[in-house]
């Protein structure tokens, strides 16, 4: 497989590392001459010095080739100018954006670019779940399907001792998985009886989150 | 008209300057305040300072109602998806972006932009006076 990498940063270069361990052809595009040097000396010869929103470039970088591109610079016009084009241009089947501002996800969905990484949302809930600051995280996001998946810790008196099938969940929203302290996982079913501080992993459609956080944990 | 201009370079204080003048309503972004300076002394426009390729920002500066937004920064990239959003996002019915690269400016047009290069504006104007085309 051959991967397109644009920008040289933590993510560019770990993924770099790792894609090179698995045995994949990789480029890394940067502009920044210095860093391309150390990228020489550290992983060989996978950076080409440019920039990567240029059809000069990925031209250069024989974009028409790649499996994959993966724009992940710290500017989102640029991530979105450079998977712009490896998608229009060089017919790349799988384009990835980092999005640097949370509020540019959709427009990206809607300029054509499907697969984003939110990379500030990630580490935000990864925060709120190391110190639960939230009773509801969200774990996954299944874009394309308009779902969630998000664990959700039960809190909410109306909601403790009351079986799963009384509670009225958010229409399509599926709890799929039980935690009980002391206990292996369990699939939940409408006869489960909820207990204090007990987890549980639901499927939820998008934009549902404060209602599933309403009926279990507030 | 209302006409939103990204950028207070040269061209785009000028732009907006003479725009003001012919009784359109203008309103000016740049991320950095002091770039105002360059605008006409009458300028009667609005001046905003914000990124415009951020949604709150086009906002505010009424881009739902405009009739036209021009991208007017240094970067290609940035005019690219401040007009795409302008477009795409609002509907604005005339959007102008400005390219430098001759080769992106043929890409975005290809993406139903109208994006002009003034490196391509100018050597054709060269070429001409030369009589070579």
């Amino acid at each position: 497989m051959y991967a397109i990498i644009v920008g040289d940063n933590e993510i560019g270069y770990f993924l770099c590392k790792e894609l090179l361990d698995k045995g994949h052809e990789v480029l890394i595009i940067e502009k920044n001459a210095t860093k391309c040097e150390y990228l020489e000396k550290e992983l060989g010869s996978v950076s080409l010095c440019g920039n990567g929103s240029e059809v000069a470039i990925l031209t250069k970088a024989g974009a028409a080739r790649a499996d994959i591109f993966i724009a992940v610079t710290d500017e989102d016009e640029d991530n979105l100018a450079a998977c712009q084009i490896a998608k229009q241009k060089f017919d790349v089947s799988l384009i990835i954006a980092k999005v640097n501002n949370p509020k540019n996800e959709h427009i990206f969905a809607k300029l054509g670019i499907d697969h984003t990484v939110d990379v500030v949302a990630l580490v935000l809930e990864h925060i709120k779940m190391e110190v639960s600051i939230s009773p509801l995280v969200r774990l996954l996001s299944l874009k394309e399907r308009g779902l969630e998946l998000v664990l959700v810790k039960v809190a909410n008196p109306a909601a403790i001792g009351k079986s799963l099938g009384e509670l009225s969940l958010p229409l399509n929203s599926i709890a799929s998985l039980l935690i009980r302290q002391g206990q292996e996982c369990q699939v939940p079913t409408p006869d489960t009886v909820l207990k204090l501080d007990d987890q549980l992993i639901c499927l939820i459609p998008n934009g549902s989150k404060e209602s599933i956080q309403a009926i279990f944990a507030s | 008209m209302h006409i939103i201009i990204m950028g207070c370079g040269h061209v785009g204080s000028e732009l907006a300057s003479v725009l003001d003048a012919e009784r359109h309503k203008v309103t000016i972004l740049d991320k950095d305040a002091s770039k105002f300076a360059k605008l006409s002394p009458n300028f009667e426009g609005t001046a905003l300072v914000g990124d415009g390729t951020d949604e709150e920002v086009l906002k505010k500066a009424g881009i739902a109602q405009a009739d036209a937004f021009i991208a007017l920064t240094r970067e290609d990239e940035r005019n690219a998806m401040a007009a795409q959003i302008a477009k795409q996002m609002f509907n604005v019915p005339k959007v102008v972006c400005r390219i430098y690269d001759p080769l992106r400016e043929e890409f975005y047009a290809s993406l139903g932009l109208d994006a002009i290069s003034p490196i391509s504006v100018f050597v054709k104007l060269i070429q001409k006076r030369l009589g070579s085309k």
